[in-house]
């Protein structure tokens, strides 16, 4: 019982973590497994993941109370509105937002382009989002994500994009929704779609499980699993077309375990306010009283476009 | 959410403002004790809490929606009365006597008396498992997962250190305050939560 006592007095401190990385690789330690990667979508779970585009606006977020920031050159309303083609965002502002925030820096990758991929590795951001919000690069192959020491979390509209992006090492899964737009319908599509699933795949029997991988188009052991424990083998947040804290709190309620926000703060009148009533209602979604208290006075939402009007379907790319 | 059972079971609150708290009250449920999700201040009231769980998160964000929810004030009243507590990562970082690379605004309850650094084996692609031997448990090594994990820089007098990384304390224990900068939530090994709901036992 009686443990060591250690007298530590590191002073220089820079020093002192590089020493302890240097360390942590001699001691039979693992990085990048499985465990690891899903691990850090653990410690996001009930929280808000908010897209910022500078680092002035990444401290906004982190002074509301995101568990992280998503950076990337504009937002979903922008792409949508500007056209051509969106790519991974330039090293030197992800950088930027990197210096300014001590939360878990995101950043998007288009499908399929694993060398963009491989330089967001390279800056150390956090979390690499497989993105159809930027254009596609590839028509038929996501990156194999079992290749990176960086977590990936990928977009799905129904249980079997999801299992297959499981399937080719995604850590965490997001409802797609239409980002861009402020309308919350294609979330709740998406997340209705995926957990309804999973509750029928609970009630299935084993021959019926074979039906069911064949007509998800998903490996068997990964339906066999939903089976057996009734929930996805890794998080599932809700992201795209969330603009109120009532829309964080219909994901949550309706069974996501975290929500992203794109568009839908720093394309309102007052972006602070509005990120921290979002964080208070995620963390709070069951309490009625809390969300009509932290709604108030927020100032107008993002316009938004009906989805009727959307004339390109981000949630379509993706195979 | 459940409040004390009939048959007089221990009740541990485990603080639920956002990050793994889940995994922790699967855990304490396998340990035969009731758990209650703290929210708010009025989930303190539901039943006399016998401890008190702080999971890894994010710390700015807990540290955070403590204000804005009003818990801080009653939950640094519980610890100061000697609630026993075990905080993971975040957890730790909340109750340390003082934290580096944390934000300015950033309080925590000073509950143990040690420094720790934020973040201080880095990001993501530095975080890592490894086995530990921890003296205190008894069978294999205790697989322990670090995700952008505190570093122990400074040990009060009077703080155990259960078990070390490379000399560097990952599990330290004062009085009824224990913690780790690990999370023994993301295995199915429940031995340091047994052994955490048999110290209250007692």
């Amino acid at each position: 019982m009686d443990g060591k006592k250690i007298g530590l007095r590191l002073n220089m401190a820079e020093e002192a973590t590089s020493t302890l990385r240097a360390m942590a690789e001699n001691s039979a330690s693992e990085h990048g497994t499985v465990r690891v990667k899903r691990g850090l979508a653990e410690m996001l779970k009930g929280g808000v993941i908010m897209d910022v585009v500078n680092p002035e606006q990444a401290k906004v977020a982190e002074d509301a109370g995101a568990v992280a920031v998503m950076a990337l050159e504009r937002v979903p309303a922008d792409i949508r509105k500007d056209g051509g083609v969106a790519r991974m965002s330039d090293p030197e502002m992800v950088e930027g937002i990197q210096e300014v925030t001590t939360i878990p820096v995101m950043a998007k990758a288009r499908i399929g382009h694993f060398v963009e991929a491989q330089i967001l590795q390279s800056l150390g951001v956090d979390y690499i989002d497989e993105s159809e919000v930027l254009t596609p690069a590839d028509e038929t192959h996501h990156i194999d994500k079992f290749a990176f020491d960086v977590p990936f979390v990928c977009g799905a509209t129904n249980l079997g994009e999801a299992l297959r992006r499981i399937s080719e090492g995604a850590c965490m899964i997001r409802s797609k929704g239409e980002a861009g737009t402020g309308d919350v319908v294609q979330a709740v599509r998406h997340l209705r779609s995926i957990i309804g699933d999973i509750k029928k795949i609970g009630q299935a029997d084993e021959a019926e499980l074979f039906e069911w991988a064949k007509q998800l188009q998903a490996p068997l052991p990964l339906v066999q699993e939903i089976a057996e424990t009734g929930e996805l083998p890794v998080p599932m947040f809700c992201a795209g077309g969330l603009a109120t804290p009532a829309d964080a709190a219909l994901a949550m309620q309706l069974g996501a375990q975290a929500v992203f926000v794109g568009s839908g703060i720093f394309k309102s009148d007052d972006p602070a306010p509005r990120a921290k009533a979002i964080v208070e209602a995620t963390t709070n979604f069951n309490d009625a009283d809390i969300l009509a208290k932290v709604s108030r006075g927020l100032g107008a939402p993002m316009t938004g476009i009906n989805m009727d009007e959307v004339n390109t379907k981000f949630e379509e790319r993706g195979w | 959410m459940s409040s004390r059972s009939s048959e007089g079971n221990l009740t541990i609150g485990v603080l639920a403002l956002q990050g793994a708290f889940a995994r922790h009250i699967e855990a304490l449920t396998a340990c035969g004790v009731d758990t209650v999700e703290i929210r708010q201040p009025k989930h303190l009231e539901v039943a006399d809490l016998d401890g008190l769980v702080i999971p890894g998160g994010e710390s700015t964000t807990m540290s955070k929606l403590l204000d804005s929810l009003e818990l801080r004030e009653p939950i640094g009243k519980l610890l100061a009365d000697g609630l026993p507590v075990f905080g993971t990562c975040a957890g730790m970082i909340m109750l340390a006597a003082d934290v580096s690379d944390g934000r300015a605004d950033q309080a925590s309850f000073a509950t143990i008396d040690i420094g720790v650094r934020r973040n201080g084996y880095g990001r993501q692609l530095d975080s890592f498992e490894a086995d530990l031997e921890i003296d205190a448990l008894e069978g294999d090594p205790f697989r322990a997962v670090f995700i952008r994990a505190p570093v122990v820089e400074r040990l009060g007098s009077g703080v155990e250190v259960l078990a070390s990384v490379d000399d560097v304390p990952v599990l330290c224990r004062s009085g009824s305050v224990l913690v780790s900068s690990f999370h023994p939530e993301l295995t199915d090994d429940h031995r340091l939560h047994e052994m955490f709901v048999g110290g209250l036992a007692t």
